[in-house]
């Protein structure tokens, strides 16, 4: 567990240490930043239309903001997660201090859980500027706080699910770039491949649907916390750490 | 400290290193030789646990690689070609993360980390960041980082390699210097550096271990003889070599002669001598009494370079001029 927190430390150090992590906070301050105030225009703007037509705003307005911030939230993570994972071992195995971590007395899975870690605590300080955002609604408004809370939980875990899927990318070349197109590729089709499902009810169209990162969302930003999709989240986290030390091991044997 | 029997590591097309075995004893200093591509580095990482071994055994500090790495990796010292550093880091905080890798930790960890930044003279860069240290400084954090948990076995791959003279002086005092509490092998395709430093020496080619023995020894195993170069001029500008040949065949202690390079006024031909024989002076007197100039007469010490194209077979492919021109300087 103390090679694990090494591990993290000295990841989180890296990541904010060099500008990528600015690069990256900078980059989701305005992409956040944007969505919110678009989604606020337009919901003012419905709003003031219903009043002068004389009806009542007929939806829980911070509630339709939210669900829709939430709803675009996973599609900049899809163009910020190859980001975070795309050095973890890329740049190891290029620099040749991956011998020095397989050399010194530490487990390839210390070396990974910190590494995932790492970048998933990466990727929760990027929710959490979208979250000063949601504050915002707090203060003029009083929506309901366990369903966002739910849908951060979720947004926590696909992330997660994906960043170990970036984690695996990373391990198979030395090169972050094709590490990063890799698992921008990979995140973009594991996320849309959902997308048959909504007009083929064939079998293998429902798998395919099942698969989809995308398709277990739709509970959390309802607020519902559905132990269905929780549970395909941490699948999904396994099976990429479990691929991640497998190739690990495999390193040693072909390098 | 180190008993390797056998050790093998076949890829899926060639085989890297080949059947090897060799012992090592605690506190020496070891060289392990070969060209490159020779199976140097495998074999090293195969120490180090870093590759597991396709078959054979090696036991490093009292266990082996395959049964018990984790106890392997606590005692040994890595230093690979290139220092694996994090650019990012300072000096200071990556010893530290090292440190903590190999277990250390606190008043114990400072303490290391003093004490292996004075060793390796990088104290005065502990809070410059590795990315923008020289290469030398680079290759003496890596010797730090390798000793920080006072490592029973060190491993060294090519440790002076890409550093300029001065550096490479400095690097092989260090080393020699930390042998007695560490058990050192490096690897090395310089011959000279092994005979400056180590005690024992283990030549391997093409995957294959060609001889293993003490320096001395292997040097006084080749032939046992000394070479001197002679150069003759004929005084009317015309020599025939064929007559210095047999000239010079005459002198006692004398073993052989090649003609080494030819001109028209003069030659220079390599004199093998016999063990224990002192002869430079018996040649000079022959060549001057027989009427030619002698230019020049310098001894062209047997060098490990010799021993090591010779077991290595490659003589013909080997650079002759360089070990006339090393020989001079020495």
């Amino acid at each position: 567990m103390r090679n694990v927190w090494l591990i993290w430390r000295k990841e989180m150090r890296s990541y904010f240490v060099s500008p990528i992590a600015y690069i990256l906070l900078l980059m989701c301050a305005l992409i956040f930043g944007f969505f919110f105030w678009s989604l606020l225009q337009a919901y003012l703007q419905f709003s003031m239309e219903a009043q002068m037509r004389g009806e009542m705003f007929p939806m829980n307005m911070p509630e339709e903001i939210t669900r829709r911030l939430f709803g675009n939230i996973p599609v900049t993570g899809l163009f910020i997660i190859p980001l975070i994972t795309m050095r973890l071992f890329a740049e190891e195995k290029r620099t040749g201090t991956i011998e020095l971590l397989t050399t010194s007395p530490i487990r390839d899975g210390e070396v990974i859980l910190g590494k995932w870690l790492a970048a998933t605590t990466m990727y929760c300080c990027l929710l959490f500027l979208s979250a000063i955002n949601v504050a915002f609604l707090f203060f003029y408004s009083h929506p309901d706080w366990k369903p966002i809370l739910v849908s951060y939980l979720g947004l926590l875990l696909q992330g997660a699910a994906l960043l170990a899927i970036g984690t695996f990318i990373s391990t198979l070349t030395k090169n972050q770039i094709i590490a990063g197109a890799a698992t921008f590729g990979a995140c973009l089709l594991i996320f849309v491949c959902g997308w048959v499902g909504e007009y083929n009810s064939e079998t293998w169209a429902r798998v395919l649907a099942y698969l989809s990162v995308s398709t277990h969302m739709e509970s959390f930003t309802r607020g519902t916390l559905d132990s269905k999709d929780a549970i395909y989240y941490v699948t999904l986290i396994v099976v990429g750490l479990f691929l991640t030390a497998r190739s690990m091991e495999s390193l040693r044997w072909r390098s | 400290m180190i008993t390797v029997k056998e050790l093998t590591k076949r890829y899926a097309r060639n085989t890297a290193v080949d059947h090897i075995s060799f012992e090592i004893q605690k506190g020496q200093i070891v060289g392990f030789l070969g060209p490159n591509g020779a199976g140097k580095t495998t074999t090293m990482r195969m120490l180090t646990c870093f590759l597991p071994p396709t078959a054979g055994s090696a036991i490093v500090a009292g266990f082996d690689v395959l049964e018990e790495p984790m106890e392997v990796k606590k005692r040994i010292g890595y230093l690979p070609e290139t220092p694996p550093l994090y650019p990012e880091m300072m000096t200071g905080e990556y010893l530290s993360f090292v440190g903590s890798l190999k277990g250390l930790r606190g008043a114990e960890l400072k303490q290391r980390i003093d004490y292996v930044s004075e060793r390796c003279a990088v104290a005065d860069v502990r809070k410059k960041q590795l990315g923008k240290l020289s290469k030398g400084y680079r290759q003496r954090v890596g010797l730090a980082q390798a000793i920080i948990h006072n490592p029973d076995v060190l491993i060294l791959d090519e440790p002076t390699s890409g550093l300029d003279p001065k550096q490479i002086n400095e690097t092989r005092d260090l080393i020699k210097s930390l042998a007695g509490d560490h058990t050192i092998i490096l690897s090395t395709h310089i011959l000279s550096e092994v005979e400056q430093i180590c005690q024992q020496v283990i030549i391997i080619s093409k995957g294959k271990l060609v001889a293993t023995d003490t320096v001395d020894n292997l040097q006084g195993r080749s032939r046992g003889a000394e070479l001197v170069l002679v150069e003759v001029a004929g005084r009317n500008g015309a020599l025939d070599p064929a007559a210095v040949q047999a000239r010079l065949g005459k002198v006692s202690g004398v073993n052989r002669i090649v003609l080494k390079a030819k001109q028209p006024a003069h030659s220079t031909f390599e004199v093998e001598t016999q063990k224990d024989h002192f002869v430079r002076g018996d040649l000079a007197r022959a060549i001057v009494e027989a009427g030619w100039d002698l230019n020049e007469l310098r001894s062209a010490a047997v060098s490990l370079e010799e021993i090591f194209l010779e077991l290595t077979g490659t003589q013909e492919a080997g650079p002759k001029d360089e070990v006339v021109v090393r020989g001079a300087g020495e």
